[in-house]
């Protein structure tokens, strides 16, 4: 099973990235996570530009979505919202609406911020975009707070607390990419 | 008192719908209107008694396909994993033109009692020497009972999308016995 990571952050210390990388370390063996980087290569997003096919760098990333089987993002919280690289990602990947690579694609959703709320808004946010696209939103929740202090000097996650909410959201990934689960 | 008897019987034998003269819609408050649509793929039978009836979500039509995408999608049918709603009869009851029927509808994997009232037409021979009944049912459901919950407040805090929609379904019956 191919899950694709994305980092709302473009920061090179991420914490969102580094919760990325742990959750890289809690997949099962038959689970690999790719980590997506090129959220900065995105051109603004135009309506003028979306065109068949549209910038190559979109195209790349739709292609990434459509092959994975899951999509997770980590996203810190920005004026209790979600960042405008990470919006803007989502506002091409959405395009065209109705037939756009986020439909019926599992997804799910971890946030993380220095502050005690864990990014709780932006997760929301985040949620309420890609129901909107038409994704198919994992039912689990994972905001971690404080996050600066749960990382060493080499980004290694520390809080071992952390960890089974990662595995937790990689069950319930998993569980949403199963073919025909019946609604609970 | 034998004429009386005539017009309260439901028809028995197999009767199937002849989907080009026949209609499955819904129709919700949207707003300050009421926003409707189809769906195009569907089947139906009455069966010595018992009217069941199957439709594919995925023919649903209104008028914007975006719109469309979005009630496939997992916020509304779902239409991935439920590509079917339903209909199953516990009970028929005519009275004259009246007719009543009892029984299950299944939207997205969930079923619920379901009350179905309208007009019954015929049995009648149509101008190919076929035996047809009309059915008129209409029925109001909470979507929400379907775990269908989408919404969008209006600026006055009102939801946007009432959640008692109207299901109809207009349906011409053939014959497959005669």
């Amino acid at each position: 099973m191919q899950i694709l990571a994305i980092s709302g952050s473009l920061r090179r210390h991420s914490n969102n990235t580094r919760l990325l990388r742990a959750l890289r370390e809690e997949a099962p063996e038959d689970v690999e996570i790719t980590i997506w980087d090129g959220l900065k290569q995105l051109p603004h997003y135009d309506a003028d530009d979306d065109v068949v096919p549209g910038p190559i760098t979109v195209e790349a990333f739709r292609q990434l979505v459509r092959e994975a089987d899951a999509v997770v993002f980590a996203t810190p919280e920005y004026n209790s919202s979600i960042p405008g690289a990470l919006k803007n990602a989502l506002d091409w990947g959405s395009r065209p609406l109705a037939t756009n690579a986020f439909r019926n694609k599992p997804v799910a959703v971890i946030a993380s911020s220095a502050g005690a709320f864990g990014a709780v808004w932006a997760a929301a946010e985040l949620r309420k975009v890609l129901s909107a696209m038409g994704a198919r939103v994992a039912e689990i929740e994972l905001a971690v707070g404080h996050a600066s202090e749960k990382f060493d000097a080499e980004g290694q996650l520390i809080d071992d607390d952390v960890r089974p909410g990662l595995r937790d959201v990689l069950t319930a990934l998993i569980a949403e990419t199963t073919p025909n689960l019946q609604a609970a | 008192m034998t004429i009386t008897a005539e017009t309260t019987a439901v028809p028995t034998g197999t009767w199937q719908a002849d989907t080009v003269h026949s209609s499955v819609t819904f129709e919700v408050p949207y707003a300050v209107a009421t926003f409707s649509g189809s769906v195009s793929d569907f089947d139906a039978t009455l069966a010595d008694g018992r009217l069941t009836g199957a439709a594919r979500i995925a023919s649903i039509a209104v008028k914007d396909q975006n719109l469309e995408a979005h009630l496939l999608s997992p916020e509304f049918f779902d239409a991935e994993r439920h590509p079917e709603v339903g209909f199953v009869t516990d009970r028929i009851r005519r009275n004259g033109d009246a007719v009543e029927v009892e029984g299950q509808i299944t939207i997205k994997g969930i079923t619920r009692p379901a009350t179905l009232r309208g007009t019954i037409v015929g049995p009648t021979v149509d101008h190919f020497g076929k035996n047809r009944v009309g059915l008129r049912l209409e029925t109001t459901v909470d979507r929400t009972e379907f775990d269908i919950n989408w919404n969008m407040p209006l600026p006055s805090g009102e939801p946007a999308l009432a959640n008692e929609v109207t299901l109809k379904a207009d349906l011409t019956l053939v014959g497959q016995d005669a």
